[in-house]
Order: structure tokens, then C-alpha cells, then sequence
């Protein structure tokens, strides 16, 4: 058995007697590769971003053609969203046609995994991009246009900014598929998606010269190294067993070993994306004995898309199912909505759904919508399987129904899901913040446009079923039950709406913090329904619009979607 | 090119100054090959590391302290104490700031420190530290210590005219209240100190701090040595804000201490709870005010009232109440004025400067002010904050002329043009009518803000400037980088004043045993004061080669010429063949005909004079001018808002650094739409156990403006044809002035927020202007009486 080591820069380095309590940014720094920073220890700074090889789920040829927004009209699956972007319906998330293994950048903060969980693996440092007379195109566009002030946050963004440079369906100007190189707020004319760069923070510069410098990059030449790697196979997963007076780290080569080992030792750390993981050690100084890596075990990467359901695999990153859903036939709009309010890229390229609900918080943004969806999960142990339903998981604060001796495997989202939905997420920043209050709906109307079935102009639309899945305002995640009962059933109107709403501001038990205040927490309870409900109309309105204006012209393209006002 | 002794504000032809040049450690930067004082640790061998214990109650008498089991845990190798300080205990300069606290004074406060062989065995030895404290009632809020009469330092007024009698006349008179929110600087880098001693029992310490000399003097006290035994480096800082200029010195001397004590290198960094937990922030403030207006609907009257809450020591807190009784007038003439300030004492981390240092806290005031009363005067904001502005001959309420007032008119004016003011404010107000629940505001805000030291003495500095025989230039000054890019501007001064290319000067980093007893890289001053000084010593150096050089071309040495590294005589130009010298070769000749090729420099802001007890005087050498539109959009759901656009026009004098200077004021700008929208500093204000803790100490919780917070149309403009006369170079301080100009911001909130109430309604709006306050405006707003309302004589917010 080879010695744990990695490939940091291009040279193979042991890994060393890491243990489990040390964490990439330490050793990297270490090593004398000081580059990455540490700003927060808790992945909310992005100083200590790296880019690591891994494997490209999403497929070159691949338009990433999908808006980010809040709240955006044709993300809101009313029946024009759906369906846009996809090249490719094999829906298994294999990635590629041809079959083939290939490699994308990803970066991630350092600070929040264990080092030894890259046993075997490929990272690449700001110092490995460039150095001072030789610089890469990041780094020289950043360089040249004011991109770093202090400097201290600059390593980290080169990193994330390097990142999407490579992403394959990374839109050149050029090669738009509609031709258009104006972009938008959220986007260059180069298809550099901002949002890559939303998990790092800069003190110095207000942005606009990181965005320009952004903007400006172009497609990578033909002989960049770092591209030609992406041709190739990802590194594989090795499995793992390493210790030190710090603690042990394994990662087991199967599911099987991994809930044996978890039977066998019930206290040890289950570590996926170790988003959370980082922080407990960091800034709650915990010191696991036996912390087991499971973000590499194939069942549970498993995604699967049939007629009535689909099955996300527990330890897909965020970033992956994203990839997967928009390059797949299983898309889900409420999920698409949720991704870019899910903290950073940089956090969403580690962590996994399975590891938001394990830990059972409260203030988790994927539960309020899973509960919306219905979804269920499936446990593991080495006893066997069971699959509980979402809405009876959570039985306390940052408890559930789970056993210390089981996982989460899978993540059971029934189909089809319902047309309308929409996430309301309350939050001070409105980039990679935590939310005070989360709001996610899945509504079915009959009857009226925006139902099943043929539209009836005349009449209105009824809730044939409605779920609304609350976050922050409890022990748990829940379930907005009276709210539901006050619409199922009832037309879809403006006075019904009010009076749901004014139900939905007694659900839960709203306290008051350092993100809102009790009263501001149950206020936006209530309007969260009534702009629910006014998007609702105003894309229902809008929709009339697009209509009417594609019978009278042929020649009418696409139509950009405003965000959605009342 | 031109004369050897030109006025400081001269500037020659082809000249580095002025030339949009990237920061000079872009490149190290971009590649993490740039050193910051934590990455040294991991190069020095044998480094110890220091955590602290901190104390969990906000007031305590330390009972009891037992270091023992702390020695038990493996890899534990020292515990500081009060009893190892071999001098003073005092991490400051004015005997109120215990290093090791007998006495815990705020929640957090580190009472002793251990160090261990790696950072998780100091971690660990903390937690086997046993300590005792008896509790004691705590003041946390400036409202608690107001109550209790608990002040420090002195109770300042700045006065002119009977502020009272002309109340009584005024037209319009209106009274209120403002808590202004303080502000965590968040340098990406925190706190952080490196110290070594050596044979001879010289410390050296490398730290983050703007204030190297005050670092090198405290850890001086502490060790009780003299100041030439200590010397301070300062590679670079990843920030600095203000909030380095104050607070690294105890830091550093704990470090100091503990390399003293144990023979081998001691690394402190802060993690970043511990930073936000112990370091201080912008004072927040407490002000009340009575303002009149006269028929015409001009600011004549205002009387005022600031609290500052300083924390449990004085730190800067004086200076910075100075600065915000000296700028509560921002652009305004207000003839009749009487403005007190006091410094609360309260148990919190001791309150410090941070970029505006109290001037953003006292210009917000008149204009929170002037935004409230506009809808009740019946002008539009923008319009009235026009009719009150300084007009040339004015002067300010501390008896300061008001120079260049004119060029806020011309900036006003220009900005209305660039931003297309007028066009949008017509869109805006469309756009309002057609959305009930979605509202826009416009908004235009001015800046006047004094630049120099209100305190004379420290606007002085110093700068070495070594030209060696090969013609290559190595610069030093007293001034520190903290991402700035002062020493990009001090490289283009000295390539400038020399004639020489960029790439023959080299910067080296700050120390205090190459240029002494420097002054703080606070106040803007950087450029002008270090700027100063090596434009001096390049003078002295330059007068000499001129001799040199007049033998070698035959001319009187006041015709010698230098520019592009080429040595002429007047009349001969570099081109004409014979009649020049290159200017390596004029410092090989100089060498041998034994002349000094090095220059120590020193700048004196003339003209300063400032009566700290009167408040009278002129404290400042100039003034910077500015002024923002701010488009914002706020949904009435939630209280949400989008910065759509800025538009800023701002006078630098004549840049030094378009690049650099730009990138000021962006980040200025976009630091203070932080201080005055996102962030929010939460204290437990609860009798529980934990009363008096941050609760807001992490990046998850205080959250800086990120991405969503630039404004995707953001257009800079510098003013043109801005010479200062008597700065180098004839520019002007650029650090602090552009965060005010994010008053826009928080004005077009207000606007926005208007804009959900009936015509005149005027808008109370908190600080920070969060989403939840946001929101609550918009209630209040939408809960007004529609019509038939009366002029209001203001309440309380």
C-alpha cells in the first residue's frame, strides 16, 4: 500500500500522519505553500479557496444555460422553464456520451476538509496557477485591472475565478448559442457566471474590478496544462486509513465497510462535504477519534430519474446535482431556485443534501424545500434499509429520527412534482448568507390557467394541494400544516391567500436574534404567502403576454423574463 | 522636467506620478507569493504559539489564577502572566489598558495567554487554566452608561454663534434622535505578530500594524527596555481600515514578552472570533439634535449632542469624537451651531478607529437630518442639501476657511450630468406609480472632509532613500501598506523626483530602525506626509548629482535636467546627441567623487494649528470634496433592496495613481454601503449569564458586502483640473473621504422607502438600514395618515 500522498502543483507529496483534525488549509500552509489564507475558518471568507480535480459530472458540450435569481418567472415551472438547456436525456448524470471519465476544476475552501480525505487526489494552489513573471490569465487580468488591493482574499478568488475559467460550459462570446455577448448583472458577455465567485469576500476592492477582471478573461489555450488535464480521467477515491495522536481518518472502500464501521463505532464523524465538519473542528474545537469519509462511496452518488421518482444520492454535492438536474430530463425548479441561494459555489461544490439533513438544523435552506417536494429518504445501517418521509424526520432541534448507526443514502423526490413553486429565502445579504426565515412552496391549481389540464378563462383556479416548507422559525424544519389546510381545497384567490397567510404567521415558534427580530420573523411568514401569490399572478400575466405576442410574431425569440413583480 | 526645488505640488513632464500603474505587489499578489506576518511563522524555526484565556463575563475581578495544570498538557511551554511583565502593564499610552487584566473590563477579555509548541497545545493549555472571577454589573449599551453617568476622557464642544437664540428665530424647527451603528473592520487578515530576540537581547517584531513606532514604543513599555532595544517590521497588512493602528501594539508586546521569556520565536495571530471578540470597532454613536431653518429653508440653527460608545478604555476614542465635532457640518454652512460630544464608558473591547475615524459618524447626523426634513420642508433632498452648501469665503463652524468651496457646486453639478439625474429621477417616479409593492429611490449626497492629523504634531514623517552605485534605488519610509497602495505611490514619487524609471526603485518594507519615530498610516495621510519626506530626501540627492552633472554637460546645476533616467542640460535635449549622461553612469561618477548618494527626508504639514480644549483652529491642511447618486430598489414584502447604480464624481487633486486612486474610492464607497445597510453588531444586552458577548462574532453572522452589494453600474469619475497646491505632486488624500460618499445609499433608501407613504412623509430610518429596518420603515410609512398630516415637530426615532 502506497504511503497517503497527493499531488499538490504538479509534485507528489506525502500526506503524512495527518489524523483526522487537519484540516487541507493547515497542511497546505504547512507545507510552505502559503498562499491560501485563512480569513474565517468557517467557509464564509473564501481565502483559503484551492482548486481540486474532480470528476466532471456535467459534460463538455453542455450549455449551462440556466438564469440564476430570486424568485425569476421562468425558473418557477409554470410550464415554460422546463425542458430549456438540455443537450443530453439520458438523466443519469454519467455525464459524458461517449462514456468517458473526464476531469473539471472545482474549487472549495480548504479550510473545512481534512487533508487526509485528498489521499490520492489533485490539488492546485494560486501558486501552482502562476508566479510573479509568469503569470496565468487569471491572475494577470486580476493583476492588471486593480483586482487585489491588500492581496490577502486574492489567492482564494484566482482560485474560484480559475475554476469557472475551465468550467466546459463556460459560454464564450463567440460561440453563444443565440450569439448574444451582452450578459447581464449576473454574467459576462464571456458566460462567467458571478456566482462562482460568491464564496469569496474582498474588504478592500467593492468588486467591480474582480468583476471586470472576470469578464474579461477568454478561453483557455489549446496547450494550458490545466486544460488538457481536464481530457482525462479524474483521480479515483482511495480508500483510506490514517492516524495520529490527532485522531483517525478512513475512508471505507465500500458502503458495506463504512456502516461496519459505523456499527462498530456509533460515535465516529460521518464527513461528506465536510462543510459543516470544518466548522465544528475549527470553531467549536471538536476532536472526533474516528472521523469516516463518505462523499466517495458510489451508492450513495447515485442519481436516478424515473416516471415517478427521483433518487439523489446522499453524498452528491450540491453543485453536482445542479449539474445533473440542468444537463438531465430531471429537473426540478424548486431545487434549480434553491442552488444559487445555498450559500456559495464554493460551499455547494462540497456540500451534500445528505449531510444538510443529517445534521437535522433548523435553518438548513434544502429542508424547507425537500419538505415542499415530499421527499422521503432512504436510511442504511448494517442492519438494513427503511425509507422515512421527510416531514417525520426531524424530531428536535438537530435531531431526527436517524440512528447514530445509520446514514442517509438516498434523497426520494417524488414525481412529477407540482407545477408552481417558488423559495423565499429572508436574509440580510442576498449572496451566501444564512436565512433568518426560508419559505418554499409546491402548489397544484385545477381549473383556472395556471392548472392542470386545459386553462378555464372563466373560472378560478382552485389548490388541489399545496405544500409549504418552513425553515428558521423552529426547533425543526417544518411544515406550514394549517396554512396548507386553509388553501387545499379553496380558490386561489386573494382573500383565501390572506387568510392562509395570516395562519402562516402563527406557525412555528419565531424567536428573536442576531439575524431577526420575532416580529420581523413572523411578518415575513405572512408575506412570504402574499408575494407568492402576487408572482404567481404576475407570471400568469406575463405568460397571457408571451402568448398573445407570439401569435402576432413569428419572429418573436425566447422572451427574457423580468423578475417577477406584482 | 523640471528645477531641482520646485513647489512641492510641481510636477514634470512625463512624470510616473499619474500614470494608471497596478498596485506594485499585483503580481505577488495574485500568485500568493505575497508574505503576510502569519506566513512568516511557518518559515521561522522553532515558533512557539500564543492563545489566549478569555474571560466569559462582560465585568469581573479576576479571583483567582492557577497556571499549573496548563504545564500538564503535552507541548505547553510557557503561561504569560501579569507577573512576567518586566515594565509597564499597560497595552496603551494612556496607563487605562491593562495587558493582563486584574479586572475583566469586557466579555471576552483575554486575562492571560499560553504558549505551546503548536497552536492546538496553547489551545489546549487554555482550557487547563483555572480561573476564578466575581461578577460585576456591566454597561454594555451607550444608553446604559448614559444612564449610569459613565463617561471617560474629556467633554469637547465645538461652538460658534448662540445655536439656542437662533433656534427661537427659526422658521422651521425640528428636533430627533439617531443610534448610528459601529463596524467590525474585517481586514481579511487578522491581527497578527511575529517576535524574536537575539544575542543581544534586541527584539524584533514583525507585525501587522499601521502604527509600527507606537508598536515598538509599547512593547518598549512592556519590557521595560529602551525604544532603540525593539524594532518593528511591517511587511504588508491584508487590511488595515484603522482598525491596525491602535490595537496590534498589546498583541505584539504579548508576543514580545513571551520570546523574551522563552528564547524562541513567538507567533500571535487572532483567529477570527477572537479578533472580532477582543479588538475594537467604529464607535457607535448616540446623537440628539435640534435643528431650525430659516424662511428660505436654510440649515441656520443646530444643536447636537454625540455620545460615543468608547468601550471600557480611552484607546482613540478622543481623537475620534474630535473628528465627528469637526465634521458634523459636512458641506453645509450652519451659522448658529453648538455641538457637545462624550465618550461613554461601558464594558465592551475599547472602540478605535476605523477609515473616517468619527468624521462618517458626524456628517451622518446632519445628513439624517437634512433627509427627514426635506419631505417636511417641502424640497426635494437633493435640492435642499444644494441650497445649504458652503460658498467660497465661508468657514467652518471651528473657525477653518472653507477653500475650494466652489468645487462642491462644480462636483454637484457634474455628478447630476454623469449620473443623468434628472432623467431618472423622472423614470423613478414612473416607476413607483406603477408598483405598489415595489418601490425605487434616488439620491444625491456631498462630502467635505478634512485631511490631516486634527492632532499637529503627527503630521510629520520621514523617508531613507539609498541610491547605490549601480544607479538602483531602494526607498524606505514611515508609512505602512495595507493594501492602499501607498507604496505604489511612493515608488512613482521617487521615480518621479529622481527621474528615473519605476523598475530602478525598489521599496523596502517599513521598520522602525530605518525611518524613526513615525506617525500612524491613519487619516488619509499617507501619501501626503510619507510623499512628502521622499520627495525631500530625492531633492537633497538630486541637488547633489546636479553638480556632478553640470561639470559633465556645462551648465550651471540649476539647468540640469532629469527625467527617463537620461541627465540633460537645459537646451539640450535628450536626443541631441553628446550633451546628456545616463543617469547610472552620473551616480558611478558621484561615487567617486565621493558624494553622499543617500538621503534621509523629512515632511512638515506647514500652515496647522488646532486648540484642542477651544475646538478653534485650522487643523486641516485641506479639505477632499465628493459627491454619490445611488439608485436603490426596495421590495415592501420584505424590506429587501438592490443597489442598482452609483454614480460617483470625486477630487483626488491630481492623482498620483489613477488605478490606485479608483480602487479607493470603490471600496470606500462599497465599505461604507456595508457600514451603513449590512452590518450589524449584536450584543447579548440580556441580565443572563452570557450578557455583554458579540453575538454577532463570525463571518456567518457579521456579514460584510459581498458581490450582491456592488452596484452593477458603478461609475467613478475623478475631478479634473484639481490641483493642491502644496501636497506632493498636487494631489490629495484619498483613504477615508469616498466611504462617506455612501450616504447616497442610505438617502435613496429613504426615498424608496418615501415612496410607500403619502407625499411628505418623512422617513426614520435605523443604522445599519437593514432589510428588517428597511422593512419596518415601509410599515410606518404605509401605516400613515394619508392626508391632511401637519408639519411634524419630530419625536424621537
Amino acid at each position: 500500500v502506497a504511503e497517503p500522498g497527493l499531488v499538490v502543483n504538479g509534485r507528489t507529496r506525502e500526506l503524512g500522519e495527518v489524523g483526522g483534525h487537519v484540516t487541507l488549509l493547515e497542511w497546505l500552509r504547512a507545507s510552505g505553500l502559503t498562499g491560501a489564507k485563512e480569513g474565517c475558518a468557517e467557509g464564509e471568507c473564501g481565502a483559503c479557496a484551492v482548486l481540486v480535480a474532480r470528476e466532471d459530472v456535467h459534460g463538455d458540450g453542455c450549455q449551462d444555460d440556466r438564469r440564476h435569481g430570486n424568485g425569476r418567472g421562468d425558473d418557477r415551472g409554470d410550464g415554460l422553464g422546463s425542458g430549456r438547456g438540455s443537450d443530453r436525456g439520458d438523466g443519469l448524470g454519467n455525464g459524458h456520451g461517449d462514456g468517458q471519465n473526464r476531469t473539471r476544476w472545482v474549487a472549495i475552501n480548504a479550510c473545512l476538509v481534512p487533508a487526509a480525505a485528498f489521499d490520492q487526489q489533485e490539488v492546485v494552489t494560486a501558486e501552482g496557477l502562476g508566479r510573479p513573471g509568469r503569470l496565468h490569465p487569471v491572475q494577470r487580468e486580476m493583476a492588471a485591472r486593480g483586482g487585489s488591493q491588500c492581496g490577502y482574499c486574492t489567492p482564494g478568488f484566482i482560485c474560484s475565478m480559475a475554476a469557472e475559467y475551465y468550467r466546459p460550459g463556460r459560454r464564450s462570446a463567440a460561440s453563444g448559442p443565440s450569439g448574444s455577448s451582452t450578459g447581464d448583472d449576473e454574467r459576462g458577455p464571456n458566460g462567467f457566471d458571478l456566482h462562482a465567485l460568491s464564496g469569496n469576500l474582498c474588504r478592500c476592492t467593492g468588486y467591480r474590478p474582480i468583476r471586470d477582471a472576470a469578464y474579461a478573461l477568454g478561453q483557455p489555450d489549446a496547450d494550458d496544462p490545466l486544460l488538457a488535464r481536464l481530457a482525462e480521467p479524474a483521480p479515483a477515491a482511495a480508500a483510506t486509513v490514517t492516524g495520529s495522536t490527532q485522531g483517525r481518518y478512513v475512508r471505507p472502500a465500500s458502503l458495506a465497510d463504512a456502516l461496519g464501521l459505523l456499527a462498530a463505532e456509533p460515535d465516529a464523524r460521518l464527513v461528506a462535504g465536510s462543510t459543516d465538519w470544518g466548522v465544528e473542528l475549527n470553531i467549536r474545537h471538536a476532536r472526533a477519534a474516528l472521523t469516516i469519509g463518505i462523499e466517495r462511496i458510489e451508492e450513495l452518488r447515485e442519481f436516478s430519474v424515473s416516471a415517478d421518482r427521483i433518487d439523489i444520492g446522499a453524498a452528491l454535492s450540491l453543485s453536482e446535482i445542479e449539474a445533473r438536474m440542468v444537463s438531465g430530463s430531471g429537473r426540478v425548479p424548486l431545487l434549480e431556485e434553491l442552488f444559487p441561494q445555498f450559500a456559495s459555489r464554493l460551499i455547494r461544490n462540497g456540500a451534500t443534501l445528505g449531510g444538510n439533513l443529517g445534521t437535522a438544523s433548523p435553518i438548513g435552506d434544502a429542508p424547507p424545500v425537500l419538505l415542499a417536494l415530499d421527499a422521503s429518504l432512504v436510511l442504511a445501517s448494517s442492519q438494513g434499509e427503511r425509507e422515512v418521509r421527510l416531514d417525520g424526520y426531524f424530531t428536535g432541534y438537530r435531531q431526527s429520527v436517524k440512528r447514530p448507526d445509520e446514514l442517509i443514502k438516498t434523497i426520494r423526490i417524488p414525481q412529477p412534482v407540482a407545477p408552481v413553486t417558488a423559495f423565499h429565502k429572508i436574509a440580510k445579504r442576498r449572496f451566501d448568507d444564512i436565512s433568518s426565515v426560508a419559505v418554499a412552496y409546491a402548489l397544484r391549481l385545477e381549473g383556472g390557467m395556471g392548472g392542470a389540464g386545459q386553462a378555464d378563462e372563466t373560472g378560478e383556479p382552485r389548490v388541489a394541494a399545496i405544500r409549504i416548507g418552513l425553515g428558521g422559525v423552529a426547533a425543526t424544519p417544518l411544515r406550514a400544516r394549517a396554512a396548507e389546510d386553509t388553501l387545499t381545497g379553496r380558490p386561489w384567490t386573494r382573500e383565501v391567500v390572506e387568510a392562509a397567510a395570516a395562519e402562516l404567521a402563527r406557525a412555528g415558534t419565531p424567536m428573536s436574534d442576531h439575524r431577526a427580530s420575532e416580529a420581523y420573523r413572523i411578518a415575513m411568514l405572512r408575506n412570504s404567502l402574499l408575494k407568492f401569490f402576487a408572482q404567481h399572478q404576475f407570471a400568469q400575466h406575463q405568460s397571457a403576454e408571451h402568448q398573445s405576442a407570439e401569435h402576432q410574431s413569428a419572429e418573436h425569440q425566447s422572451a427574457e423574463h423580468q423578475e417577477a413583480r406584482p | 522636467m523640471s528645477k531641482a526645488h520646485g513647489p512641492l505640488a510641481d510636477r514634470p513632464e512625463r512624470a510616473a506620478v499619474g500614470l494608471a500603474v497596478s498596485h506594485e505587489s499585483a503580481d505577488e499578489h495574485v500568485t500568493g507569493a505575497a508574505l503576510y506576518t502569519q506566513d512568516l511563522a511557518g518559515r521561522t524555526l522553532g515558533t512557539l504559539h500564543a492563545w489566549p484565556v478569555q474571560a466569559p463575563h462582560a465585568h469581573a475581578r479576576v479571583t483567582g489564577l492557577r497556571t499549573d495544570a496548563a504545564y500538564q498538557v503535552p507541548g505547553v511551554v510557557r503561561v504569560l502572566t501579569a507577573d512576567d511583565v518586566p515594565g509597564l502593564n499597560d497595552a496603551g499610552e494612556k496607563h487605562d489598558e491593562p495587558l493582563f487584566p486584574g479586572e475583566v473590563m469586557y466579555y471576552g477579555h483575554a486575562i492571560c495567554w499560553v504558549l505551546g509548541e503548536t497552536l492546538e497545545a496553547a489551545r489546549q493549555g487554555t482550557e487547563a487554566v483555572e480561573a476564578s472571577y466575581e461578577p460585576l454589573p456591566a454597561l454594555i449599551t451607550v444608553h446604559d452608561a448614559i444612564r449610569a453617568g459613565s463617561y471617560q476622557g474629556h467633554q469637547r464642544t465645538v461652538s460658534r454663534g448662540d445655536a439656542a437664540a437662533a433656534l427661537e428665530r427659526a422658521a422651521y424647527r425640528f428636533s430627533g434622535e439617531l443610534e448610528i451603528g459601529g463596524q467590525e473592520h474585517f481586514y481579511l487578515e487578522t491581527q497578527a505578530a511575529l517576535a524574536l530576540v537575539d544575542e543581544s537581547g534586541q527584539i524584533f517584531v514583525q507585525s501587522s500594524t499601521q502604527h509600527p513606532s507606537e508598536t515598538q514604543d509599547i512593547v518598549a513599555h512592556v519590557l521595560g527596555l529602551p525604544a532603540h532595544q525593539v524594532t518593528v517590521q511591517c511587511l504588508r497588512m491584508g487590511g488595515g481600515f484603522g482598525g491596525k493602528e491602535f490595537q496590534p501594539h498589546g498583541l505584539a508586546a504579548v508576543a514580545a514578552l513571551g520570546a523574551t521569556l522563552t528564547g524562541r520565536p513567538v507567533s500571535l495571530r487572532l483567529n477570527r472570533t477572537q479578533d472580532i471578540t477582543m479588538t475594537g470597532k467604529r464607535h457607535p454613536f448616540f446623537a440628539t439634535w435640534e435643528a431650525g431653518f430659516d424662511e428660505d429653508k436654510r440649515l441656520c440653527a443646530l444643536r447636537a449632542t454625540l455620545t460615543s460608545n468608547g468601550g471600557w478604555s480611552l484607546d482613540l476614542s478622543e481623537p475620534v469624537l474630535a473628528r465627528a465635532l469637526c465634521h458634523i457640518d459636512n458641506a453645509y454652512w450652519i451659522g448658529d451651531i453648538e455641538v457637545t460630544g462624550r465618550v461613554a464608558k461601558t464594558n465592551r473591547a475599547s472602540n478605535t478607529a476605523f477609515r473616517g475615524f468619527g468624521g462618517p459618524q458626524g456628517m451622518i447626523v446632519v445628513e439624517d437630518i437634512l433627509g427627514r426634513c426635506a419631505p417636511a420642508l417641502g424640497v426635494e433632498p437633493h435640492e435642499l442639501r444644494h441650497r445649504n452648501f458652503y460658498a467660497p469665503g465661508q468657514a467652518t463652524p471651528y473657525g477653518q476657511p472653507v477653500r475650494h468651496a466652489e468645487r462642491l457646486e462644480a462636483i454637484w453639478s457634474l455628478l447630476a450630468e454623469r449620473s443623468e439625474f434628472g432623467r431618472r429621477q423622472t423614470e423613478v417616479a414612473a416607476f413607483n406609480a406603477t408598483h405598489p409593492d415595489v418601490k425605487r429611490g434616488l439620491a444625491m449626497t456631498p462630502v467635505k472632509f478634512g485631511i490631516s492629523f486634527n492632532l499637529t504634531a503627527f503630521n510629520q514623517a520621514g523617508a531613507l532613500v539609498q541610491v547605490y552605485k549601480d544607479g538602483s534605488v531602494l526607498i524606505n519610509h514611515g508609512g505602512t501598506e495595507m493594501g492602499q497602495g501607498l507604496h505604489t505611490k511612493m515608488i512613482q514619487v521617487a521615480a518621479t523626483a529622481l527621474g528615473v524609471p519605476m523598475s530602478l526603485v525598489r521599496l523596502a518594507p517599513t521598520r522602525t530602525d530605518k525611518v524613526p519615530n513615525t506617525s500612524a498610516t491613519a487619516a488619509s495621510s499617507g501619501s501626503d506626509l510619507n510623499g512628502g519626506a521622499i520627495k525631500d530626501a530625492c531633492d537633497q540627492i538630486r541637488a547633489r548629482l546636479a553638480t556632478v552633472a553640470a561639470d559633465h554637460l556645462g551648465v550651471h546645476p540649476d539647468d540640469v535636467r532629469f527625467g527617463g533616467g537620461v541627465v540633460t542640460g537645459i537646451g539640450f535635449g535628450s536626443g541631441s546627441g553628446g550633451r546628456r549622461i545616463a543617469w547610472a553612469d552620473l551616480v558611478r561618477d558621484a561615487y567617486f567623487q565621493r558624494v553622499q548618494l543617500w538621503a534621509a527626508g523629512f515632511y512638515r504639514t506647514a500652515g496647522l494649528h488646532w486648540d484642542a480644549v477651544r475646538m478653534q483652529g485650522e487643523p486641516f491642511k485641506y479639505f477632499a470634496y465628493g459627491a454619490a447618486a445611488a439608485e436603490v430598489e426596495v421590495d415592501g414584502f420584505t424590506g429587501a433592496y438592490r443597489l442598482r447604480r452609483a454614480d460617483i464624481v470625486h477630487d483626488v487633486g491630481d492623482s498620483l495613481s489613477p488605478l490606485i486612486d479608483l480602487g479607493q474610492i470603490e471600496g470606500g464607497f462599497v465599505q461604507g454601503v456595508g457600514w451603513l445597510t449590512l452590518e450589524e453588531l449584536l450584543w447579548d444586552e440580556t441580565d443572563g449569564p452570557h450578557r455583554g458577548r458579540l453575538n454577532t462574532q463570525a463571518a456567518s453572522t457579521y456579514k460584510i458586502p459581498s458581490f450582491s452589494e456592488m452596484p452593477p453600474v458603478f461609475n467613478v469619475h475623478l475631478f479634473e483640473r484639481a490641483t493642491e497646491s502644496g501636497v506632493v505632486y498636487g494631489s490629495k488624500a484619498v483613504g477615508e473621504p469616498p466611504l462617506m460618499e455612501a450616504f447616497s445609499v442610505r438617502e435613496a433608501l429613504r426615498q424608496a422607502v418615501g415612496a410607500f407613504g403619502p407625499p411628505g412623509w418623512s422617513v426614520g430610518l435605523a443604522c445599519p438600514s437593514t432589510p428588517e429596518a428597511v422593512y419596518w420603515a415601509v410599515q410606518a410609512a404605509r401605516d400613515a395618515p394619508r392626508a391632511g398630516r401637519p408639519v411634524p415637530a419630530y419625536a424621537g426615532v
